[in-house]
């Protein structure tokens, strides 16, 4: 944006070692997306934080020991870190421009975050048949608030993949459709580490 | 530089961030498996379980920070880190802060058992 | 369902809610169909539509975030003269105004005034200066920066969709503390109004400052380290670093009111397991970097007038940036003095008090170095020079007010009495207001090309300053005296009506420096011709003032050489070239496009949809905004060229015009 055209990243180095050059689009794109990501964390911060100070809060009713599922939560995170990895190989292969190989990661990371999704929303639903839901009690407020702000982060992540492939299908793995890959990389691993923090926090310390 | 020999240096760099990759989801596996097995088969004790839990959760995030997201791998100036030091400090102070802070409103200010005690006797005509 | 909204669009019904709100509802209803008939009648649509409405140049964008800004701080002195009313009248039974009435108008007075003027004061001056300061042509994110506008737009005008759709706003004071905000207390629209104005404009504040810092760290002109930055910059980059962790703290307490609120959860109720303290001690983990996100950006401005005005280099540099960089971090970790009594107890109060007294150590090193910076200057006491004297004496003030209220103890005695009110007014009228009315002055012709009368500018100046120590000199008073905030009415023995009284009088002294700002304007306009400024007005020292009046869309036409601090004065005192470079080169700027508007229409759909709980218009409205943001997203084609030869025929044109303004000076 504003970028001379022609000027190489070189001719401005020469002049200014110690400052800046005139950053190309991605890498202030990638920086930018960075940043964002920090916010994220301090969003989900704020929530961890409610969450810790309302936890005990059960007002008679049940607590993280009676209602989690460790199995099924084990199973739910080890999906989500296998759709993390496999992110990870779908840039990986974008480098190489294997436009078959991205789309192939990008189709096993949605089905992974899909099925991670599902298994959530039958935590979720399964809990309020039986009574428990954010209505009873300061703790369940806070437990389907950060669970389920994560969720919607993950669905988010379903909808930039399926974008995403659109573009790859349509242009190829230009450079901006390739740049947006990263992005999501990085978006998807952001919402893996959250997770070990709800893991550990909510489920782990839950029936602790 | 020529067509192949580009591919060819890129497939190296590949290499070496697969590597980064592979290494990442292993441990990342490991180290959740661990801190699952521990808690489900209580293999410590209160205090020390906590403690190695939420040891555990940090080792893999600064796993998952340098094998998933290249956290120091930059060039200089190392913007993202710096950004990423400050957020941290910023919820350590807020979220610690925030704990510290609740826990003695709670104290403080929330009913306790005596208090239902002492209200009930002020309820009876009592002091 | 309709019929029942339709029963609530007040003006298909005024005087529905008294009144007062009626003759509102009337004004802005009135108010809008006389800028429609205007467009219309001047044959100005198209002219809108191209310049403003789809334009994704910050110094536009800078503009329009300047009028939202003097809309809604209009809109907030009015709430203040309704408020001063009732107190000087209301010795004895309330007046005019009924106890929820006056309850709203307060609330809608600060909520208005922090998010809409200040903000909006202070995101106008980041997008008109901090790109040309840094030598660069744009900002980093031009389209999010243009949607960061329109979602700040779309939360004014959600807030004022309030008084028109349902007559109701939020009664509970301009944090809205649970449990009197959640739903059992407070069952009507009035809270969630508050609640989502909040949220579409924090995100656009958020969206914003992650724009401008990338902007400052990665776009900087070559030779412009950190530390040559202008003053303005840094203290930018303060309260940017402030805004983005911040903003997201705010963003999850409200979205949790909201769940309360809508969803029954129990965050903040008073049973269930909730707890109202963890809202109180998070809003304020936010706002007090909000009020140092405001005020860190004034502080920059009056760095770079003192300087100037002085003809002098600004003193100590160096203690200056690390003074932001120590208020950037302090006022992280003072945020519990604004609720030393709800009751955490002696050592959490001391550590906080503490940490409150070290953080006014900064604030008063940057201000001896101003003072420094005028000892054995050359001074012009222009319009923005007097401002910055003013903001001396009123934030002095205010700032030794709330050292002595950093003291727990103290702090008992004066917590939410005028005392208080007396203090935060200062701080904000005399730092944020005067800082930005000093920038104001002191950039107006930069950015239109012609100056704004001096005269006129002076007596707005004098009616501001003694119009505020009249309107808050006597608070100070009555706080000590023992007048709580936010009182409708009170005994008339208690001899506080005349204090008020002052204070009313004080305010209407005010009211006529805004008259003459307004003047200001008006007259300048009519002189334009012969009031035009060159592109170097005050005889500056940054690379703003290299530009023509108002600069080019691109800014620079030569990428301009920053390798000393204070840039341009270098260049003027022929220590270093302006530039590098020789040939015009062709010059990439992005396209206009409406879609930053569609998203905020969509954001702020969502907004009403969720408020009056039409669940089918809130999908409808996200399925739309997720569908504009797909499309923008997939667009690879999204900026313009503008050829060398261009370029050459713009710079040419300037330097005849530069030209010809020197032989009228000279001859």
């Amino acid at each position: 944006m504003g970028n001379l055209v022609g000027q190489t990243a070189d001719q401005t180095t020469g002049q200014a070692a110690a400052t800046t050059p005139l950053s190309s689009s991605s890498s202030k794109t990638i920086f930018g997306f960075w940043v964002y990501l920090m916010t994220d964390c301090v969003l989900f911060a704020s929530l961890f934080a409610t969450y810790a100070v309302l936890h005990g809060n059960t007002f008679g009713g049940p607590s993280g020991k009676d209602i989690f599922d460790m199995p099924f939560v084990l199973t739910e995170t080890l999906m989500l870190l296998t759709s993390s990895f496999t992110a990870g190989l779908a840039v990986l292969a974008a480098q190489v421009q294997d436009k078959k190989t991205v789309i192939f990661c990008l189709a096993v990371t949605f089905l992974l975050g899909a099925s991670f999704l599902g298994m959530e929303l039958y935590e979720f639903h399964a809990l309020v048949a039986e009574g428990n839901s954010w209505r009873t009690s300061g703790f369940l407020s806070a437990f389907f608030t950060l669970v389920g702000t994560h969720g919607m982060h993950i669905a988010a992540g379903l909808i930039w993949i399926g974008v995403l492939v659109g573009q790859i299908l349509k242009k190829g793995l230009t450079k901006p459709v390739t740049r947006r890959l990263t992005l999501f990389s990085m978006f998807w691993h952001f919402l893996d580490i959250i997770w070990i923090f709800i893991f550990t926090i909510v489920y782990l310390m839950g029936v602790m | 530089m020529s067509g192949l020999t580009k591919t060819a240096s890129k497939k190296a760099t590949s290499k070496s961030t697969m590597q980064a990759y592979l290494t990442g989801f292993f441990l990342s596996l490991m180290l959740t498996l661990v801190a699952y097995f521990s808690v489900v088969n209580q293999i410590l004790g209160g205090r020390a379980l906590l403690v190695a839990v939420i040891g555990l959760a940090l080792a893999q995030l600064l796993v998952q920070l340098v094998f998933f997201l290249h956290l120091g791998r930059e060039s200089k100036p190392r913007h993202k880190l710096m950004v990423f030091a400050f957020m941290l400090l910023v919820i350590g102070i807020v979220v610690g802060g925030s704990l510290w802070i609740m826990d003695n409103l709670n104290y403080n200010m929330m009913p306790h058992e005596m208090d239902e005690h002492m209200l009930q006797e002020y309820d009876q005509g009592g002091i | 369902m309709f019929a029942s909204i339709l029963a609530h669009i007040d003006p298909l019904n005024p005087f529905h809610h008294g009144f007062i709100i009626g003759f509102g509802q009337i004004t802005m209803v009135g108010a809008l169909l006389a800028i429609v008939a205007a467009l219309t009648l001047f044959k100005k649509w198209k002219w809108l539509w191209r310049n403003w409405l789809t334009t994704l140049d910050p110094k536009k964008i800078g503009i329009m975030y300047l009028i939202v800004a003097a809309v809604m701080l209009l809109r907030g002195l009015a709430d203040a003269g309704m408020m001063r009313l009732q107190q000087a009248l209301s010795a004895g039974d309330p007046s005019f105004l009924t106890s929820d009435h006056f309850q709203q108008v307060f609330t809608a007075h600060g909520t208005i005034m922090i998010f809409f003027a200040a903000m909006g004061a202070i995101f106008a001056l980041f997008n008109l200066l901090i790109p040309l300061q840094i030598g660069a042509r744009d900002v980093a994110f031009p389209f999010l920066n243009a949607a960061s506008f329109w979602l700040f737009a779309a939360g004014a005008g959600l807030i004022n969709l309030s008084l028109l759709v349902g007559g109701e706003f939020a009664a509970t004071g301009w944090l809205a503390y649970p449990p009197l905000s959640g739903i059992a207390y407070s069952p009507g629209v009035g809270v969630d109004y508050w609640i989502w104005s909040l949220q579409i404009a924090g995100a656009g504040s958020l969206l914003s400052g992650i724009n401008f810092l990338v902007t400052i760290f990665k776009m900087r002109a070559p030779g412009m380290t950190f530390m040559k930055m202008p003053l303005f910059v840094w203290s930018s980059l303060g309260s940017l670093a402030l805004i983005v962790f911040a903003f997201p703290i705010l963003t999850a307490t409200l979205g949790m009111l909201a769940l309360d609120r809508s969803m029954g959860m129990h965050f903040f109720t008073s049973d269930f397991g909730g707890n109202p303290m963890m809202y109180i001690n998070l809003i304020w983990a936010w706002g007090h970097p909000e009020v140092y996100i405001l005020i860190l950006p004034a502080f920059g401005i009056f760095s770079e007038v003192v300087a100037t005005f002085s003809g002098k280099r600004l003193f100590g540099y160096k203690s200056m940036v690390w003074a932001i960089v120590a208020i950037t971090v302090l006022s992280f970790l003072v945020w519990l003095h604004h609720f030393f009594t709800m009751g955490a107890g002696a050592n959490v109060n001391a550590f906080f008090g503490i940490m409150t007294m070290i953080i006014a150590v900064p604030t008063g090193v940057k201000v001896f170095n101003w003072l420094f910076t005028m000892y054995r200057g050359r001074i012009r006491f222009t319009t923005p020079m007097l401002w910055f004297l003013g903001f001396v004496l009123t934030f002095t003030i205010g700032g030794v007010a709330g050292v002595l209220m950093s003291v727990p103890a103290i702090d008992f005695q004066v917590h939410n009495s005028l005392f208080l009110v007396a203090h935060f007014h200062t701080m904000i009228v005399g730092g944020v207001v005067f800082g930005a009315f000093a920038g104001f002055t002191y950039w107006f012709p930069k950015f239109t090309g012609w100056k704004l009368n001096e005269t006129l500018g002076k007596w707005a100046f004098w009616c501001w300053l003694l119009g505020f120590l009249g309107a808050f000199v006597p608070l100070y008073i009555l706080g000590l005296m023992g007048a709580t905030r936010r009182l409708d009415h009170y005994d008339p023995s208690l001899g506080w009506q005349g204090l008020f009284i002052v204070a009313g009088l004080g305010l209407a002294l005010i009211f006529a420096g805004v008259g003459f700002q307004i003047l200001q304007l008006i007259v300048s306009y009519f002189q334009r011709k012969t009031n035009r400024a060159t592109g170097d007005i005050w005889d500056g020292r940054t690379l703003e003032w290299s530009t023509s009046s108002p600069p080019a869309e691109y800014n620079f036409a030569h990428m301009p050489n920053a390798s000393e601090r204070d840039a341009f004065w270098e260049v003027k005192q022929g220590n270093i070239p302006a530039t590098t470079e020789t040939a015009y080169k062709p010059i990439r700027v992005p396209k206009n496009t409406p879609l930053a508007m569609f998203v905020a229409g969509a954001a702020c759909t969502i907004g009403f949809a969720v408020i009056w709980k039409l669940w089918w218009l809130a999908i409808l409205g996200l399925l739309g905004l997720i569908t504009l943001l797909i499309i923008r997203f997939s667009d690879d084609d999204t900026e313009r060229t503008i050829s060398a030869a261009e370029v050459k025929k713009i710079e040419q044109a300037r330097q005849q015009k530069q030209e010809e303004e020197h032989s009228w000076a000279t001859s």
